[in-house]
């Protein structure tokens, strides 16, 4: 069989690629020539401002966090809208496609839409946003002029942007998978998808996902060993500490989600049987494995967004961190308990009554340290100043929002309870409640806080108080009928229900918080232009715009590549509030800084891998040698190369720290 | 007392708000929150007890948090004291390790005594022999076979009430998951395994059941009613269903498989012997050793 398989599949040149599989569909079409405008439209533009050579010196090539930091956010951003997009059709499908109305979509395009919808906002959007501000903070945080590996968190970067581009080619050409965010066999096997969206959806995460497992590993040894003399690891801010919990996970979950999916597409591909239906295959193993990937990643994304509350927390109460030690504890337990818990997402297997029991007071238990951290922030504004900033806003809607989600997550830890709300619309309110506030709301509010540190003005405080409450109103609105319809019996997933079962005026109020939500996502739009366009005036910011506490607002605005032209010393947490208690000058000599060069390799790697993935799809089988050989040939060229950095001496250390501070002064 | 305008619109608003939702939840039927059988009924009141329970975090929470952001705002007047460096409390921090401790604690016991007193393959205890159901789901409907009473249905399970129902479930398709909420909760049918799952009903009624897995295009349409009836009028339905249905042979059934979405409620006489068991064995390596793991159906 597997023979038969391979030779029919080496017969083409160009596999099962054909233009039979361009859209036919007006709403596919519509989106396939918007998302092809965008790339088509930057490069024209990038063409007539002649800003090519720029593009490539400044941005593809840079070792640099800094820029790469901002890569990720904007990639981030662009594909939020893409996922946002997608919202708006499964609302609109919903709100709809009650009794004889079956709504503007199929079933299955439905279906690939929540599954697209599902997969870019955890995969693109989330975890771009924390690469993003993971790369833009962390190194500045603990007093380090660069990352422990620059070469391998920028490949990082480009492997995420190639499993980024094939996600979004599937759209274009083919079609996607139609199965659901994590693909359950034996749906996902070729039995039952045989086109090739679920091929689309596996090489876009594989690619993606072993990007993330290099920028884990690039993180958790620039935080362990990059820090500043002085900063031991319970003098670090709360961020960091957030941050190597959450890459420790990656580093132990996304070896099993590489290794899922590779055991997926070889069933898909040339035949195996892991994990169908029939001929020995287990399809709960795969259920088994992709949530020990799974839940972890639910941790992954939060502990970040947890790191930038408490930065928030700690600024904008001008007052220290409340229960720091307690924090840290809090951070561990977590990405312990993160681990054993995975089987709550199928009590309903029919496991045996201690097995489900277990793995539901495990989850439960994390209620415990997520509840300490919740009061360790209260009590971080209790007693303080609070400057009431949007920062802080997010942080309130948090703590609000979250509670309410974490409420619901407690209730479906308890077997029996879960019984009755698993898969249902109960369970879609209670996971975006967490994700949505305990992701995105956190990287919001990180963005707003960072902002001026890395663009030297701050974002307008009234558009952005405008689109908060457009997008809380929006959210509660759009989420909470949802727990309702989970008790109504409403599951996930449903493209057509009955009309009779009453259902629908929920959806509808559904689809209106969508409307606040875009309301809330234009007025964050027009925050940034109106900001760009105001930045000389009020919004003009100096190097410390909110009286910061860590170190990162010690330097100069805009940073210069190195960061620190003179590595600051540490004694206590919150080094720079306390260094500004002082008046200390600084008058060490200078000394030479080595800085990594510019590499197009991480580029040429990514771009084999994307070549790679596009050609597994399609069974290409010729091209996917080729991609593969890219790969390989940059990663040996890369390791030969042993002029990977250049030094900027003492005196031109000097030099530019000093135009700086002159720059400063006047 | 001057009333703020903005506030009265928010209040007026919201209270309009609550009023009609109001009206709108107390005219339709939310199966989850209205259990008609004792295993549903059971999940409900755990489902109320442990949000009880929650709440005892939650709203020192919410409370705290609206005193805090008032007390504290930097432009309020009445603002209290500043203690920039306050970062410690032995005795607060011991406080919220050790309250939520104890009481996830005391939901762990209840959530392990209720793992095992709601498994869905323990048996309802009555005096009565529980009736024995065999469900598949299929791409994209649900068979339901009576082993003992010899017919079949599509789309449609009836029961006497107030009798033990014992369900064997499995898949001749995806994955699917067996919901009837006003009954019971979840379970999962898997092709190649079976599992199992106990309810009743205790009152006359239709209720709604479906999937609650992504099974494929017509998922949405894999709905069934289920009828719970009285032990004559089922008596009689039997009957009837066996004198004026086709029967479900093999190749009956290799048609009924065939993909189809929103099939009508279709009945059957004497399904075909071992059918269910065949169903299951027919995903097994090496085909047809399967017969004796069968949980001991009469088929």
């Amino acid at each position: 069989m597997m023979i038969h398989h391979l030779s029919t599949t080496f017969g083409s040149l160009l596999g099962r690629l054909s233009l039979k599989w361009l859209p036919h569909d007006p709403i596919t079409a519509f989106g396939a020539i918007l998302l092809a405008a965008v790339p088509i439209g930057a490069a024209l533009l990038i063409t007539y401002t002649k800003r090519w050579r720029w593009l490539y010196r400044e941005w593809l090539t840079t070792q640099d966090p800094k820029r790469i930091g901002i890569m990720y956010i904007i990639v981030a951003i662009l594909m939020g809208l893409r996922g946002l997009a997608d919202v708006i059709l499964i609302r609109t499908q919903q709100a709809l496609s009650s009794g004889s109305n079956h709504g503007i979509l199929t079933a299955s395009h439905f279906q690939q839409i929540i599954s697209a919808h599902g997969t870019i906002m955890i995969f693109f959007v989330a975890m771009g946003l924390m690469f993003g501000i993971i790369n833009l903070i962390v190194p500045l945080q603990i007093g380090a002029r660069d990352v422990a590996f620059p070469f391998l968190n920028a490949t990082g970067f480009w492997l995420f942007f190639a499993g980024m581009a094939l996600i979004n080619v599937s759209l274009i050409i083919g079609d996607f998978s139609a199965t659901g965010w994590l693909a359950y066999p034996p749906l996902s096997e070729l039995k039952y998808s045989p086109t090739v969206g679920v091929d689309y959806w596996i090489w876009s995460l594989e690619i993606a996902g072993i990007g993330s497992l290099l920028a884990g590993i690039n993180f958790v040894v620039t935080i362990i060993k990059k820090r500043v003399k002085g900063m031991s690891l319970m003098k670090m801010p709360l961020f960091c500490w957030s941050v190597l919990g959450s890459m420790s996970l990656v580093i132990f979950a996304f070896p099993i989600l590489t290794v899922t999916l590779t055991l997926l597409a070889l069933d898909r591909t040339i035949g195996t049987h892991f994990f169908t239906a029939g001929y020995g295959g287990n399809m709960m193993m795969y259920v088994n494995l992709i949530w020990a990937w799974g839940h972890p990643e639910v941790y992954i994304l939060v502990l970040p967004a947890f790191g930038i509350y408490s930065e928030v927390a700690a600024v904008f109460s001008r007052k220290k961190l409340f229960g720091y030690a307690s924090m840290v504890w809090a951070i561990w337990a977590i990405v312990i308990l993160s681990f054993i818990v995975w089987l709550h997402h199928f009590f309903t297997m029919g496991a045996g009554s201690d097995v489900n029991a277990f793995f539901g007071i495990m989850t439960m238990i994390i209620a415990v340290p997520t509840g300490v951290k919740l009061f360790n922030w209260l009590f971080t504004m209790y007693k303080g100043k609070l400057n009431m900033k949007t920062p802080l806003y997010w942080l309130i809607a948090f703590v609000v929002v979250f509670t309410i989600g974490g409420m619901a997550g407690v209730l479906m830890a308890v077997p029996p309870v879960d019984f009755q709300l698993h898969n249902s619309l109960f369970l879609v309110a209670h996971f975006h409640m967490m994700i949505v506030s305990g992701v995105l709301f956190g990287y919001f509010a990180g963005i707003t806080y960072w902002y001026p540190k890395f663009l030297g003005f701050k974002l307008n405080e009234r558009l952005g108080r405008y689109a908060f409450w457009s997008w809380l109103v929006g959210f509660l609105l759009a989420f909470v009928p949802l727990y309702i319809l989970g008790f109504m019996g409403a599951t996930r997933r449903l493209d057509h229900y009955s009309s009779s079962l009453g259902w629908q005026p929920l959806f509808v109020v559904a689809a209106i918080g969508v409307v606040f939500i875009i309301a809330g996502v234009i007025f964050q739009i027009l925050q940034l232009i109106v900001s760009i366009w105001q930045r000389n005036g009020e919004l003009k910011a100096g190097h410390d715009p909110w009286d910061g506490r860590t170190l990162e607002w010690s330097l100069p605005t805009p940073i210069p590549v190195y960061n620190f032209a003179r590595l600051p010393e540490v004694s206590t947490r919150d080094a720079y509030w306390e260094a500004k208690k002082t008046n200390y000058i600084d008058d060490r000599p200078y000394e030479p800084i080595l800085i990594p060069k510019n590499s197009p390799l991480g580029l040429v790697i990514a771009a084999g891998a994307f070549i790679f993935g596009f050609a597994v799809v399609w069974h290409i089988w010729w091209l996917a040698v080729l991609g593969l050989a890219v790969s390989i040939f940059g990663l040996i060229y890369r390791s030969m190369d042993e002029h990977t950095e250049y030094k900027l001496s003492a005196a031109e250390v000097k030099q530019m720290d000093q135009m700086r501070f002159q720059e400063i002064k006047s | 007392m001057r009333i703020n305008k903005k506030w009265l619109v928010i209040f007026l608003v919201l209270i309009s708000f609550i009023t009609v939702a109001g009206i709108y939840l107390s005219r339709v039927n939310i199966p989850v929150l209205e259990p008609k059988g004792p295993v549903a009924d059971k999940e409900f009141r755990l489902l109320v007890g442990i949000t009880a329970i929650m709440l005892i975090v939650a709203v020192p929470v919410f409370l705290l948090l609206a005193y805090v952001v008032w007390r504290y705002r930097e432009d309020n007047p009445k603002r209290g004291q500043y203690v920039p460096d306050w970062e410690h409390s032995r005795w607060l921090e011991g406080l919220w390790w050790v309250i939520p401790t104890i009481l996830i604690l005391i939901v762990s016991v209840i959530s392990w005594n209720a793992s095992y007193a709601l498994n869905p393959y323990r048996p309802i205890l009555t005096s009565k022999k529980a009736l024995v159901i065999q469900a598949v789901s299929l791409d994209w409907k649900w068979l339901f076979i009576y082993p003992d009473q010899h017919i079949a249905s599509v789309n449609l399970v009836e029961f006497p009430l107030k009798t033990p129902v014992h369900f064997y479930l499995t898949s001749d398709a995806p994955m699917n998951s067996f919901w009837l909420p006003q009954l019971s909760g979840q379970i999962y049918t898997m092709a190649g395994m079976q599992t199992q799952l106990y309810l009743a009903s205790d009152v006359i009624g239709n209720f709604t059941g479906r999937s609650a897995n992504l099974s494929g295009a017509g998922f949405a349409g894999m709905q069934f009613i289920a009828k719970s009836v009285k032990k004559g009028t089922f008596d009689s339905w039997v009957e009837r269903v066996k004198t004026h249905s086709l029967e479900l042979s093999l190749s009956a059934y290799r048609k009924l498989e065939r993909p189809s979405s929103y099939m009508p409620v279709t009945y059957y006489a004497n399904p075909a012997k071992g059918l269910f068991g065949d169903i299951i064995a027919k995903y097994m390596v090496p085909y047809g050793q399967a017969h004796e793991n069968m949980g001991g159906v009469s088929s």
